[in-house]
């Protein structure tokens, strides 16, 4: 399965356009994370938990649509935008979305 | 009594001293890694230009924080208006160390440039108090 957020993948054409999928995940930040990131708010800096916990929600989003692209008979997901939102207190979701396409190397 | 404002004070001095400190580092350490990656092009273009014919999507994100100086800076601030110069330093080197990281992705498959580059700033897991969390997420396909 190829990504990209181009409309198109050098070499190669679409033959078919199989419409939009999608993944999303909301993750809860948890305690021993809060009590480090406690400390950060002090002194400020980057917050390597958190970097991983939501690269960690990316993937796990970007798994979802390509799930969803596989079951549609698509071999890659082209225009793929990204989005992330506070959802509620100490929550965040993380949306990808994309076009499912069959593309052939020319 | 007398320490409902030692700890505030020391909170400020602690995030003012170490903060700066931190800030320096950074952008000493931003300015040698992106003199490393010069001859690597980024483009916010969807234009895909001739003679490239491999494509590999690459992303880089942080996750920053606001320390207690800056944010008793910025309700100051708040209160006048204005430009607010603390948040503004902080989210320059977060965006530049998200495009780091992703350039970094790109090296990693020989890429000498980045199409079709978006950025992205949003708040995350903002606690009852509404002081959040700050993360950029940067994303594009380097093309080889």
């Amino acid at each position: 399965m190829q990504i990209s957020n181009l409309e198109s993948i050098p070499g190669t054409k679409i033959i078919k356009h199989l419409g939009m999928v999608q993944g999303n995940t909301v993750r809860a930040k948890h305690v021993g994370r809060d009590i480090l990131a406690g400390l950060k708010n002090i002194i400020g800096g980057e917050l390597h938990a958190y970097t991983e916990l939501l690269t960690e929600s990316r993937q796990q989003s970007t798994d979802r649509m390509i799930a969803q692209a596989t079951a549609m008979g698509a071999n890659a997901v082209l225009n793929v935008r990204f989005s992330t939102s506070s959802v509620s207190a100490g929550a965040s979701e993380i949306y990808v979305y994309g076009t499912a396409v069959v593309v052939e190397t020319e | 009594m007398i320490f409902s404002f030692i700890i505030p004070i020391s909170l400020v001095l602690l995030g003012f001293i170490v903060g700066r400190i931190n800030e320096a580092r950074h952008f000493a350490d931003l300015e040698e890694r992106e003199d490393s990656f010069k001859h690597v092009v980024l483009s916010d273009l969807k234009t895909i230009p001739e003679g490239m014919n491999r494509s590999q999507f690459v992303s880089g994100s942080v996750v920053i924080s606001i320390d207690y100086y800056k944010r008793i800076i910025a309700s100051i601030r708040m209160f006048f208006g204005g430009e607010v110069a603390s948040y503004q330093s902080l989210l320059t080197r977060a965006r530049r160390e998200a495009i780091l990281r992703m350039i970094d992705e790109a090296d990693d498959y020989d890429s000498k440039y980045i199409a079709n580059i978006r950025i992205e700033t949003s708040k995350v897991f903002e606690n009852d108090e509404g002081i959040g969390s700050l993360e950029v997420y940067a994303y594009g396909t380097a093309l080889s």
